[in-house]
């Protein structure tokens, strides 16, 4: 624990200024983008130049801005979180959680499906040799770019909601999943299966005394990717939907030029990812401490 | 013989069985039995006779060839028939269960080194994706499942047949323009900026955990507010490209970079190498295996992007404007065909970059067992 501490204390400092360096760049580039926009709309309502620290205020607080600065993102986040009620459908929140329910749904499908692939790779050579190619073959296909119609075609035929966009999310997150988790049931060295030998373990005691818990690491790993990439197939998945989600609100804002809107959505996105990566990573905390290992 | 391979002989024994008594397909409004099919009652006498001659022997050749002339056969009844019965999804199944066997007896025989086992090996998952085909094909037609749900892999080939100028139109601009343009300047700048940061611990330090955070943000997200900035035609792509690449690779490449060890840099010193000439004799070798790892991910998460970003806009071309725009019409084998281009692409795309990968980084234990 300590040493994880001081590292963390140890690159905060530069993680901290790196983050200003794109924040200040971030406002000269929201100044040199709008320009344009701005000098026209100057032109156009017959407005002589003001002087410069208007101009600047206006650059920075445009109503369709080519690039929306920092601070008009984080008033528009507030406004659709805190200040709209949840159930609007103006409120980020409602959005949210439609892609939230769904990333969720989709994940657990997903590692589940991969888990069970997996086992049935190690455990059957005939699976593992003509399955495996065709799983990673099958990321080599654009599946997310197909997801929209995808979801058209599933809901032609009645399947509505919440269940295609898990689907794609589950398409995506089991992936990383199947690979981590044959990598990790074959971590075992030959020395350790054949002391579960010498105690004459059967197969499914073999898997669940030594296979499973030295998976574990790469299970919580292969998480982390895999729940990424499931909220990425939530989104796409909802693009064509122009109902609830984040996706539907990115089509919405691209549609209309509302570009703040795209931007708080993607924040709202941002923040969604990173949290429930560190949930996955929360929990691989907990459940190595509580398998005993010594805490790094 | 295992406990399984015994299970899928007698699974196999059974459904030919099923097949003889069993109702097989319904032809203008008749319903047919087996014995109106020669070729069917004889696979099925054949292929009983042969189970039951060897038994608990049975070398994998056999169920092999004989899910191959069941398969063969399952395609040839196909466009005479109405609707499938009974008997014929029992046929479909025994084809898919022969070749199981088929896959359970050859690996067997692999891990027994008792079968040389490059080609050999190469068979089994041919056979897989050759049994994905032949269900997919006999469902949809047997089943009559409507084309706009799922069209069938020959409806699919005769879209792309007969689109093949529209098909390399849309791979031009997507692929040719986007992709490959957009790919180049994300990898290529994030190698650069990743070399120049590395020169700077505080910048690494600072970077690196960002670098992170942000390759797992749904950064197709950005797609319609790069539409919007750079216009509607292939530039916008790129970029939407560009900035889907760029942080799996800045991430992989500083990675890499420190995954020499300390005793190898050591070595370097002694040599008096210069930082440059360590740079480029040791850890970017070394860093090899992460940079062709960021490579092969790009390489999807590309293509993604490209046809993502043109569902927010594009000119009247490209794989996804097509796929959005034949959906409303509801031509379907089109789309999937649109969807086959991409799918072989990716896996060309993927495939060319792992041959790069196993001649530059042809002394990593991975390729070492691989050439085996």
């Amino acid at each position: 624990m300590a040493h994880g501490k001081t590292r963390g204390s140890g690159s905060l400092g530069p993680i901290l200024i790196v983050l200003g360096a794109l924040l200040v760049l971030w406002y000269v580039a929201a100044l040199g983008m709008n320009w344009d926009r701005q000098a026209g709309l100057y032109q156009r309502t017959g407005v002589p130049m003001p002087p410069v620290t208007q101009v600047v205020g206006d650059l920075l607080n445009m109503d369709k801005p080519m690039l929306p600065a920092p601070h008009q993102v984080a008033t528009e986040v507030w406004k659709t979180t805190v200040e709209q009620a949840v159930t609007s459908r103006r409120s980020l929140v409602y959005h949210g959680w439609a892609t939230l329910s769904a990333t969720l749904l989709g994940f657990v499908i997903g590692t589940a499906l991969g888990i069970g692939l997996a086992v049935l790779i190690v455990h059957n050579d005939a699976a593992d040799r003509s399955m495996l190619p065709w799983i990673i073959a099958s990321q080599t296909v654009p599946i997310l770019a197909i997801a929209p119609m995808l979801i058209v075609v599933l809901n032609a035929i009645g399947i509505e909601g919440l269940l295609p966009k898990a689907l794609i999310s589950a398409y995506l997150s089991f992936f990383p999943v199947v690979v981590g988790m044959v990598k990790g049931f074959r971590s075992p060295e030959p020395i350790l299966l054949d002391l579960m030998r010498t105690y004459s373990a059967a197969r499914a005691q073999v898997f669940a005394k030594l296979r499973w818990p030295m998976a574990m690491p790469y299970l919580f790993a292969s998480m982390k990717v895999g729940i990424a990439a499931s909220l990425v197939g939530a989104i796409v998945g909802e693009l064509p939907a122009g109902g609830a989600g984040l996706g539907a609100r990115l089509l919405a804002g691209s549609y209309y030029g509302q570009t703040v809107q795209i931007w708080a959505a993607l924040v709202v996105a941002a923040v969604m990812s990173g949290t429930l990566v560190m949930l996955v990573g929360l929990g691989e905390r907990w459940v190595t401490a509580r398998m005993g290992a010594r805490p790094a | 013989m295992t406990r399984l391979s015994t299970l899928l002989t007698l699974a196999a024994a059974l459904l030919l069985g099923a097949i003889i008594v069993l109702p097989f397909v319904t032809t203008d409004g008749w319903v047919r039995q087996s014995w109106d099919y020669s070729p069917v009652i004889s696979f099925c006498l054949v292929s009983l006779i042969f189970i039951f001659w060897y038994r608990h022997r049975l070398p994998a050749a056999i169920p092999g060839t004989l899910a191959t002339v069941g398969g063969l056969i399952l395609l040839s009844i196909l466009p005479g028939i109405e609707a499938a019965r009974a008997g014929f999804w029992a046929m479909l199944a025994s084809v898919w269960v022969l070749a199981w066997l088929f896959a359970e007896r050859l690996s067997a025989d692999l891990r027994a080194k008792a079968a040389p086992s490059p080609v050999l090996g190469a068979l089994i998952p041919i056979a897989f994706g050759a049994v994905i085909l032949l269900v997919w094909e006999a469902g949809t037609r047997g089943g009559n499942v409507s084309p706009v749900l799922l069209p069938p892999p020959s409806g699919i080939g005769t879209a792309i047949l007969d689109n093949t100028s529209r098909l390399w139109a849309d791979f031009q601009q997507t692929f040719l323009r986007a992709v490959l343009i957009g790919y180049a300047i994300g990898c290529g700048s994030a190698f650069i900026v990743a070399i120049l940061v590395d020169r700077s611990p505080f910048l690494r330090r600072g970077l690196l955990p960002l670098g992170n955070f942000v390759s797992a943000l749904p950064i197709v997200g950005i797609a319609p507010i790069l539409v919007m900035w750079f216009g509607f035609d292939w530039h916008s792509k790129a970029a939407v490209v560009v900035a889907m690449t760029f942080f799996p690779m800045l991430v992989n490449t500083l990675a890499g970079l420190e995954a020499t060890s300390a005793i190898e840099r050591d070595l370097m010193r002694t040599y008096a190498a210069s930082p440059w000439q360590s740079l480029l004799k040791l850890r970017l070798p070394a860093a090899a295996p992460f940079i062709f790892n960021a490579l092969k991910i790009n390489s999807t998460l590309a293509l993604i992007g490209a046809i993502v970003a043109e569902f927010f806009g594009s000119p009247v071309v490209g794989m996804g404007f097509r796929m959005s725009s034949e959906i409303g019409k509801l031509n379907l084998p089109l789309v999937w065909a649109e969807i086959a281009v991409a799918a072989l692409a990716g896996s060309l795309f993927y495939f060319v970059i792992a041959l790069v990968e196993r001649a530059v980084t042809f002394w990593h234990p991975s390729v070492r067992r691989g050439r085996a």
